[in-house]
């Protein structure tokens, strides 16, 4: 167990920041992620689609977007964090050849429930904002 | 579309709110590990609790776990989708929002709460109604309504795990400028673009030579910037310029944190600065944390390249 440490809610305070994350946005990754969440619609796998939509290539599902940012949470917290809650407001595509940069910061700690709470931003170096939002994680009170 | 139209409208769409889209339905297949372990993969989360059973035997929670975003992925209707979703309410009130103009669909919102967690062989059972829709609004993208949806998760004992809300706004199209829909490379944005009139163009032309020059009374010797056509001090319009040295001092200076406007660098710090030769001149402070950059501070500037297109001067601490 002593590999993956998780972080006690008694060692985090409002305002720490996480540690940034960037994702190259490749069609292997739109693609294959709109597959791994059973997600079908032809705009995340066939480019045509897409194109038709007005966008210039296939886009990242929001199934995709909702795992990176309970990823970029508990590569943070560590494995025994339980996710409680994801909420996020969606902004522009990601699209392939985009580079996607997360960022977040921790906003509230409960120290009774052990319940942090981290708001999250994920934006891409073209359009900006694609998704923000904020995660609950409820960690074990001592490390 | 007339006041009455429009009453009879909003209340057929209204009478979908309440309406169930799915029943309680099991998902084709328990949740398993291997399509947990396709997932880890592609998102990247190497998270032992998802696909180290060796770890999560000895974890608090004695097993492994799916990834909770994975909740909604047990119940996905798999690839049929791509010739058309069968019909339910959600996809009559879509045709009935089309019918009536409202084509355009975006999803705004996605709020999913976890209450249980689930390990492979779990059964993930989903039910779905409409359960609201927001007045008619006016949206950056054009009239419409938003409509949520309020999926509820159980597992195979009936225990409530989660339940997710997903809001998605249907509107009228606006018209969209051509470029937009015409481009089919990504061009990574630059900075706004210099306006260069009759009076300023000769100034950001010797920019892009690489030189800050700064405008002269041919008459008078009072120097001027930004660049207009007549002295302040002699009403003169006879000019000639000199090359600034780039030596100055911070008179005043903010950062700009949000919106971030695509095609800047941040952090990203402008500053008036007072150069050598007596003038002001409104730029950005590079080169050193924000937080160090104060009233009175040395800067020495350099005319740099600051993306494709754009030549600008751009301040060092001295």
């Amino acid at each position: 167990m002593s590999d993956y440490k998780t972080l006690g809610c008694a060692e985090i305070s409002v305002g720490d920041k996480l540690p940034s994350l960037d994702i190259d946005i490749t069609t292997g990754l739109v693609v294959c992620g709109a597959l791994a969440t059973r997600d079908f619609e032809p705009v995340h796998h066939d480019k045509a689609s897409a194109v038709a939509t007005g966008l210039p290539d296939v886009f990242m599902n929001i199934l995709t977007s909702q795992g990176l940012m309970t990823r970029f949470a508990t590569d943070w917290s560590g494995p025994e964090a339980v996710v409680k809650s994801l909420d996020l407001r969606l902004g522009a595509p990601n699209v392939p050849g985009m580079v996607m940069t997360m960022t977040g910061a921790v906003t509230a700690v409960d120290s009774g429930t052990g319940v942090v709470e981290i708001e999250v931003l994920g934006e891409n170096n073209i359009w900006g904002m694609h998704m923000q939002g904020s995660v609950q994680l409820a960690l074990p009170k001592e490390a | 579309m007339t006041a009455n139209e429009l009453n009879a409208f909003e209340d057929e769409i209204n009478a979908f709110v309440g309406r169930e889209v799915c029943p309680p339905t099991p998902a084709k297949d328990d949740v398993n590990t291997a399509m947990i372990r396709q997932w880890t993969e592609i998102i990247g989360d190497t998270n032992p609790a998802y696909t180290n059973e060796a770890w999560a035997a000895k974890s608090t929670r004695g097993k492994s776990i799916a990834p909770p975003a994975m909740m909604y992925v047990w119940g996905q209707e798999g690839f049929a989708v791509t010739t058309g979703r069968p019909a339910d309410a959600q996809a009559d009130l879509v045709s009935l929002f089309n019918k009536h103009g409202y084509t355009g669909v975006l999803g705004t919102n996605v709020k999913q709460e976890y209450f249980k967690e689930v390990s492979p062989n779990d059964n993930v059972v989903m039910e779905m109604v409409i359960d609201n829709i927001s007045e008619r609004k006016t949206t950056g993208r054009g009239p419409g309504y938003f409509f949520e949806t309020l999926s509820t998760f159980t597992n195979q004992h009936g225990e409530k795990i989660g339940t997710q809300r997903f809001k998605v706004l249907k509107f009228i199209p606006q018209e969209q400028p051509a470029a937009a829909a015409a481009e089919d490379t990504l061009q990574v944005p630059t900075r706004i673009a210099s306006p260069r009139g009759h009076d300023n163009k000769w100034w950001w032309d010797a920019c892009d030579a690489g030189k800050v020059l700064i405008q002269r009374c041919k008459n008078c010797q009072t120097l001027r910037h930004p660049p207009r056509p007549m002295c302040g001090e002699c009403q003169s319009m006879e000019w000639d310029s000199i090359e600034s040295t780039l030596d100055g001092e911070v008179l005043s200076h903010t950062e700009l944190h949000h919106p971030k406007i695509p095609g800047y660098q941040y952090p990203l710090v402008c500053a008036v600065i007072r150069l050598g030769e007596g003038t002001n001149i409104v730029s950005n402070v590079v080169g050193c944390d924000p937080s160090a950059v104060h009233i009175g501070m040395r800067v020495k500037g350099k005319v740099e390249q600051v993306d494709e297109k754009t030549m600008l001067p751009q301040f060092y601490p001295a």
